[in-house]
């Protein structure tokens, strides 16, 4: 047992973004839409009601022109490795949404969800999104919808899964292979699509992994440190404005 | 026309008029269920609802109306439990009745409004099948069941005292023996209350991301769990004299000796006192101590019409002003000061419970984040509206078909 309380297990799937590579130009978010099968609606101007795992958040020093400074922030799910719980978890009534302990994804699961929405209220990050209409896609992308991700129904919480379907095939071609399924590799969607490479995908355990090496980085930072969420979303950038503002600080 | 519905000795308004009051209560009621029925139907985005408000205006409501409804569970402690041991609590079975009535509409009408919160509401059952015991929801669904089952237990040797109803022998057996045993579901409902109402508590303080919310505490439970209990008992009382001494106003009657206001007005008195101090300090500690960890300090967390006087309303003028008013005999000997301090105690929890479910989400956590507003729909007031209408109908019928003041006829001579 860790001192978590939990099964010790040497996976915990992470993400490193470099922040000082990405462009902000939504390749990311479109790949993850894509993949997961998100609806949308021909209106989507109400951005608080929009289904977005991939949020980017555009950043700016506020200072005036010629010091004003931009810079894009991609956020997924932070599959957050507080201790015991992560934040959205011990919260579900219904225990539909879990961190599985094996390899530290925070999972969501839609036909459990009663839709009371804690779970959302609970995330500092704004990572989870609930469907306020029934799913729908232009009748000519229906049949491009993606058969290894189940769309979600009216009235249930989503969010990003780090493509965990991605996962579990990684897992199952291991087995078949006859190599060791805990050592299973995959990219998901977002990192697959990043034209710069600004973002790194695997095991944070793994010490050879470049994940982990990136996320020991001097540039590396979380966002929300002094919560003590633990996200296992790392970022990577030199301009300190940008790190500043990652955490809420005094000063 | 329903003359033989009444019981013996009081008067009652004419049928026609009693009839004009229910068919405005049905007519706000039919409203509601029409405006839930859509939500039902065409799912919540009806709502004024969003990604960043998950929470809004059906659990601020519920929050409150089950706070206020603790003059249920607490009147029915400090009578059935402890009016052995203080005699003086006694007097409060003069108003016991109503205490009930209002308990059971407050948590039936919050039941009711709680279906229209979730997304799911087909999946409602898996809050007892899928239970996840960690969640404060989960302590929440159990004890809000349980407790609206005492109460309905409660309610009905109520019915059962009807004139015409307790002419079959079976039923004024049944009526009778179930009032015997009333003491066993009384405090059976004051384990489950004191519970539900600290699981409310809990269920904002336990959101360790979110630090409006979050509040440390005592092994599992924030002191937000304790905190809602306190607040709960010093308003709930408070809240069901207030309802007497409306009925009183409305019918030109006198339902209750002053006495008994005047007892409930110390009680509360001391318990609001209480609570307030506990309060200052956890605000205190959650300001200065525990903030500046999270990297922010108290100003951080009002904004716009989230503002600073949230906390000035709250404490101040609906916490300690009337706390210094119940706790001064001279200021319970003033109806005007005591009525008054009653309505602020209760303003005061309601205002709690809009801070810990509204304000405390819209606050961005994430520095780069704005802060937003919230605006309930349409869809969200009727129901609201229609849960009170529903609560004035059942007291209204309670009131002029059972005897639930034991002293109106001698009161009205």
């Amino acid at each position: 047992m860790s001192e978590k309380g939990h099964a010790q297990s040497n996976i915990r799937l992470g993400m490193v973004i470099d922040l000082d590579k990405c462009t902000g130009c939504g390749a990311c978010s479109t790949a993850c839409q894509a993949e997961n099968n998100i609806s949308y609606r021909p209106d989507e101007s109400q951005k608080l009601r929009s289904i977005t795992w991939m949020n980017i958040y555009q950043l700016d020093n506020k200072k005036a022109y010629p010091d004003f400074k931009i810079a894009f922030l991609p956020r997924p799910c932070m599959h957050c490795d507080a201790d015991h719980h992560s934040p959205c978890t011990f919260v579900c009534p219904v225990n539909a949404t879990t961190r599985d302990e094996n390899n530290g994804l925070v999972t969501h699961i839609y036909p459990r969800c009663i839709g009371c929405r804690y779970c959302m209220v609970a995330c500092p990050y704004h990572a989870r999104s609930f469907n306020w209409w029934d799913p729908t896609w232009p009748k000519q992308m229906e049949s491009m919808l993606s058969p290894e991700v189940s769309p979600r129904m009216r009235g249930v919480v989503e969010k990003c899964t780090f493509c965990h379907h991605r996962y579990n095939k990684a897992r199952a071609k291991a087995s078949v292979d006859g190599t060791d399924p805990n050592k299973a590799i995959y990219t998901p969607a977002c990192a697959d699509a990043c034209p710069t490479k600004a973002i790194t995908f695997g095991n944070l355990l793994d010490e050879k992994s470049e994940v982990a090496k990136l996320s020991k980085d001097p540039r590396a930072f979380r966002i929300l440190e002094k919560l003590k969420t633990k996200p296992k979303v790392y970022y990577l950038s030199k301009q300190d404005w940008i790190r500043n503002l990652a955490d809420n600080s005094l000063t | 026309m329903d003359r033989i519905l009444i019981p013996d000795g009081v008067k009652r308004c004419s049928f026609p008029i009693f009839s004009l009051w229910i068919l405005v209560l049905l007519g706000v009621i039919g409203w509601g269920v029409a405006a839930g029925a859509a939500v039902l139907i065409k799912a919540m985005n009806l709502t004024g609802l969003n990604d960043w408000f998950g929470f809004g205006a059906y659990i601020t409501a519920d929050l409150a109306i089950i706070a206020l409804g603790a003059g249920a569970f607490f009147s029915g402690f400090l009578y059935y439990g402890l009016s052995k041991f203080f005699p003086a609590l006694k007097e409060l079975g003069k108003i016991i009745n109503l205490a009930v009535v209002v308990g059971f509409v407050c948590y039936t009408g919050a039941l009711a409004v709680l279906l229209l919160e979730i997304g799911q509401p087909l999946r409602g059952w898996f809050g007892y099948w899928h239970a996840n015991v960690h969640s404060m929801l989960t302590e929440v669904i159990f004890c809000i069941t349980c407790y609206a089952i005492v109460l309905v237990i409660e309610y009905v040797p109520l019915i059962l005292e009807n004139r015409k109803v307790s002419e079959s022998k079976p039923l004024s057996l049944l009526g009778h023996s179930m009032h015997d045993v009333m003491a066993i579901f009384a405090l059976t409902g004051t384990f489950l209350s004191f519970f539900h109402q600290g699981s409310l508590g809990g269920v904002a303080g336990v959101c360790f991301a979110r630090p409006y919310a979050f509040r440390e505490g005592l092994f599992i439970w924030p002191w937000t769990f304790f905190l809602f209990i306190l607040s709960a008992i010093s308003s709930g009382p408070a809240f069901t004299a207030l309802i007497c001494k409306a009925m009183e106003t409305v019918t030109r009657k006198k339902l209750v000796d002053r006495t008994v206001y005047e007892l409930i007005g110390k009680i509360e008195g001391g318990l609001l006192s209480f609570y307030i101090i506990l309060k200052i300090a956890d605000t205190a500690n959650w300001a200065f101590n525990m903030s500046p960890r999270f990297g922010l300090k108290l100003t951080d967390y009002y904004w716009g019409p989230y503002g600073i006087w949230l906390l000035v309303a709250e404490v101040g003028i609906c916490g300690v002003l009337p706390a210094l008013i119940l706790i001064s005999p001279k200021g319970r000997k003033s109806s005007f000061l005591l009525f008054g301090a009653f309505l602020l105690d209760i303003i005061g929890v309601s205002l709690n419970r809009f801070v810990m479910t509204i304000p405390a989400i819209a606050q961005p956590v994430m520095p780069f984040d704005q802060w937003k507003i919230y605006i309930p729909s349409i869809y969200e007031v009727a129901p609201v509206l229609a849960m009170l209408a529903y609560c004035m109908l059942i007291i209204s019928l309670s009131y002029r078909y059972m005897p639930l003041f034991p002293r109106e006829t001698e009161l009205n001579r």
